[in-house]
């Protein structure tokens, strides 16, 4: 009997407890699977598609994956947060569990044997190995699958998982290399129209003035002006002529009600003379902080920092019989929705979003925006499917950006100088933005009459994983450590999560100050971490990396070549990582080789977890060495590739990732952001060991390096 | 306006559009050619690279006019599922993607490099793929499936 136990069902499931809301028998040997997760170019569609395969046991080809439709699919929120497995995936695998034992219980009342007799091979019911001519299929009219799971079921151990923990193929890879048309770029509807937005340069901005024939002219007199309050789109049948309009009509709209920006601002240490609402977590302040000589404090900064995704965002919309039909890469389809209906006023019913794939996505970029701007113009123009493909000026200009940050951690050492007390004081704008809440924004809303109220100034709460707060306790054993978060409510420019959120910068700041304290302590930054920690998976991963390394305590920096250490464990509950740099430094800083080791319990799929692995080392490596968001009195000012540089080929280092235990009977843990603090500390202590000198602002600019060389 | 007649993939066609019209437009929306993509439309990231006379080029950079009467091969003309070129399969093999947004444009670079240089050093293939932008960090994949398709082509799998 499934369900005998009352169960508490993971919080996805309790969300969406109807099984056929996850699992349906659609036909004769097929199997209809759905995930809320969406592929945003991490492979988690191919883990899923494992999880139900390995659970239901079916061959992965025959089951089809619904993914990202408010019409077909579970709600479950965003995917982000390294959170897809960890959560959807343990929801979907217990519902999958739960489908199969429903099943092989019917089979064993029709068939008049025990349930433990029977066992299911690629969707057929075998007793004793021998087939009994039932099967999914035969079974399904017999069971109401509409029904509440109950959280009873037993899934597999890892010891029998077949499918799962085997490196399979990306589902989507072919389509990409062959060059199909994978992308909601791609997507071509008859009678389609292409549209562009003239962007409200800042939110309150009015029109003061536009030159409609001006921008029509420019566009062959082809295209149509959609106006509505301050929205203004181009729309034309034609997209190199609505894209020739676009390009100018900037320079025919005067605004009225912009405040020019302060661009020292791109630079983080603004932030210190800004009012902020604060909290402190963890261990209360120390009652006096009189000077003590055993007080040791440093600060790191860190600038705004770009998404980038290598293609600006795109959406489709269609508008037809009093339905709204939302074709988008956003991360959230649910949320997207209600946050359409909000700055629409539609019912939500009236609405259906699908997800179709983008180009890379690591946190909130301009794809939710990009879909208002579809909807809002759609909406103008009833029956006709609207496209709407940002300008990548557009993207690196109005996208949210992850904030510039500032990090002071500080530290008592006892008498054997290891922390006894420590604190991270951390400054930053938030790290949420997500429309759909009272606290996001989409920009096609700011434009269009009746705007909403200015978002509320929050962060994800340090119970959640936190925003700025992410990371900022050390996982050490220190007797006594807090967060003290100074939560930045105005900042210049629109923020929102980046992958890692505060994470990155507070992990910089941790490692960094460790080396530095290790090094007064006279010991090998290695052996002091481990000294300090208590948890043996942390100290596993660490000595598995310094193990691939070679690590050698003491080895001789300075002469321009230097190694570097670091380990977190992401949001202090996610995947444990530990990186070793290595880097060459003349004028500039070149990475050359990179070695990780993670544990992040039982892998799914452990080449896609390698392949998040080397992606996160890639880019946080991109953001430590080259990347911060240039700002003039206009906005953001580094609106290409050539004023926002990323690391390109023949600057990224050799990488050597490996996962301590994959197919460890443990639950899985997020690793898809676990990679990029540790890295960013371990670049920073690998310079710091070739310089004989710390930089303690990111990026690591040619100019930083030199002068960090005449103080080395 | 008359039509302008170029080669794409080996097929004649014929275009009628303005001569100033992008090339990566008359691809995508002229001829429903999806596989090469837009990325910034500025020169700068390679996603919308197309071979022309058998030279790497940035389509978006380029107009119709200047391309009449060329050859111009896309990602499509490079292979199919049924018959891959050695790097789509290299790149299958290795699994060197993740969003895949850029592989068109890394693919064609690096089928211009293999066709003049077909024994690169890992060296020339990352300087040679300096003209493309991977954000998703695939990079030591990619570099990978590089090597072992020309690798695969030098030990005879082409002609």
């Amino acid at each position: 009997m499934t369900g005998s136990m009352p169960a508490a069902l993971p919080p996805l499931l309790e969300a969406n407890p109807r099984l056929d809301r996850w699992v349906r028998f659609p036909g004769p040997g097929r199997v209809a699977v759905s995930t809320g997760r969406v592929e945003i170019g991490q492979g988690v569609l191919t883990a899923m598609l494992q999880i139900a395969a390995e659970e239901l046991d079916v061959a992965p080809q025959r089951i089809e994956l619904h993914t990202g439709d408010t019409e077909l699919t579970p709600n479950e929120g965003y995917t982000a947060g390294s959170q897809s497995i960890q959560f959807g995936g343990v929801a979907l695998r217990l519902a999958c569990a739960e489908v199969r034992e429903l099943f092989l219980d019917t089979a064993a009342g029709r068939l008049g044997c025990a349930r433990g007799e029977l066992a299911i091979r690629d969707g057929a019911v075998v007793h004793g190995g021998a087939p009994t001519g039932e099967d999914y299929w035969s079974l399904a009219s017999a069971i109401d699958l509409g029904r509440h799971a109950t959280g009873g079921a037993r899934p597999k151990p890892a010891a029998e998982h077949r499918v799962v923990g085997r490196s399979e193929p990306r589902l989507d890879l072919a389509a990409k290399v062959f060059g199909e048309a994978a992308f909601v770029h791609d997507m071509a509807l008859d009678g389609m129209v292409h549209a562009r937005v003239v962007r409200q340069p800042r939110r309150g901005a009015t029109i003061a003035t536009i030159d409609e024939a001006a921008i029509r002219r420019a566009g062959n007199n082809e295209i149509d002006i959609v106006r509505n309050a301050n929205f203004v789109a181009l729309v034309g049948a034609d997209e190199t002529v609505v894209e020739a309009a676009a390009a100018v009509a900037p320079g025919h709209v005067r605004w009225e009600g912009v405040e020019p920006l302060n661009p020292q601002q791109e630079e983080a240490r603004w932030l210190l003379q800004q009012p902020s609402i604060d909290h402190v977590y963890g261990a209360p302040l120390p009652a006096e902080a009189g000077a003590r000589t055993n007080r040791r404090e440093a600060t790191f900064t860190r600038m705004h920092i770009a998404h980038a995704s290598v293609a600006p965002s795109c959406a489709m919309a269609l508008y037809q019989d009093g339905r709204l039909q939302v074709w988008t890469h956003s991360q959230g389809v649910y949320p997207l929705r209600e946050a359409l209906a909000k700055a629409l006023k539609l019912e939500r019913e009236a609405i259906s979003v699908r997800h179709v794939q983008g180009p890379g996505c690591y946190g909130h970029n301009g794809a939710d925006d990009a879909a208002a701007d579809a909807a809002a113009i759609a909406l103008q123009r009833p029956g006709t499917p609207v496209r709407v493909r940002w300008r990548r000026e557009e993207e690196f200009g109005f996208e949210p950006v992850s904030p510039a940050m500032v990090v002071t951690v500080a530290a008592t050492l006892d008498g054997a100088r290891r922390p006894a007390d420590w604190t991270t004081e951390i400054w930053s704008g938030r790290h949420t933005g997500r429309p759909g809440r009272s606290s996001g924004s989409l920009l096609a809303a700011d434009a269009l009459p009746d705007p909403p109220p200015p978002p509320e100034p929050v962060d994800p709460p340090e119970g959640a994983g936190g925003g700025g707060t992410r990371n900022g306790g050390p996982l050490y054993a220190f007797p006594a450590k807090r967060i003290v978060h100074h939560l930045v409510p105005e900042t210049p420019v629109r923020t929102s999560s980046l992958r890692g959120l505060g994470a990155t910068l507070n992990v910089f700041a941790i490692e960094s100050f460790m080396d530095e304290l290790a090094q007064e302590a006279g010991q090998d930054p290695v052996a002091y971490r481990l000294s300090l920690l208590s948890d043996p998976r942390a100290c596993a991963v660490v000595e598995r990396v310094a193990a691939m390394a070679e690590w050698h305590a003491g080895a001789p920096g300075g002469a321009g070549h230097g190694r570097g250490f670091a380990f977190a464990r992401y949001k202090n509950r996610a995947a444990y990582a530990a990186v070793v740099a290595e880097v060459e430094i003349e004028q500039e800083v070149r990475l050359t080789r990179v070695w990780c080791a993670a544990d992040a319990g039982l892998v799914i799929n452990p080449d896609g977890a390698i392949n998040q692995l080397e992606g996160g080392i890639i880019q946080a490596a991109s953001w430590v060495l080259k990347e911060g968001v240039r700002l003039d009195h206009d906005g953001i000012s580094s609106r290409d590739w050539e004023s926002y540089p990323v690391l390109r080929f023949s600057e990224v280092p050799e990488i050597a990732a490996e996962l301590v235990d994959p197919h460890a009977d443990l639950p899985p843990l997020g690793i898809g952001e676990a990679a990029g603090g540790p890295t960013a500390a371990a670049i920073g202590n690998a310079v710091a060991h070739a310089l004989g000198a710390r930089i303690r602002d990111l990026p690591f600019t040619r100019e930083r390096v030199m002068a960090a060389l005449l103080k080395g | 306006m008359a039509a302008i007649e170029l080669t794409v993939n080996g097929r004649a066609v014929a275009v009628s559009a303005d001569g100033d019209t992008p090339l990566l437009d008359v691809l995508r929306n002229h001829l429903g050619l999806k596989g090469t993509k837009f990325g910034c439309g500025l020169e700068q990231c390679g996603c919308c690279m197309v071979l022309i006379d058998d030279e790497p080029v940035k389509s978006c950079g380029r107009v119709l006019s200047t391309v009449a009467g060329r050859r111009v091969v896309t990602i499509e003309g490079l292979g199919t599922p049924e018959r891959p070129h050695p790097l789509q399969q290299a790149f299958l093999d290795e699994q060197a993607g993740q969003c895949g947004y850029c592989l068109p444009g890394i693919l064609v670079t690096a089928k211009a490099l293999l066709d003049r240089n077909p024994a690169p050093s890992r060296r020339e293939i990352a300087i040679a793929l300096d003209d493309n932008i991977c954000r998703c960090g695939s990079h030591s994949r990619i570099l990978r499936a590089v090597e072992k398709a020309a690798a695969a082509m030098r030990g005879g799998d082409r002609p």
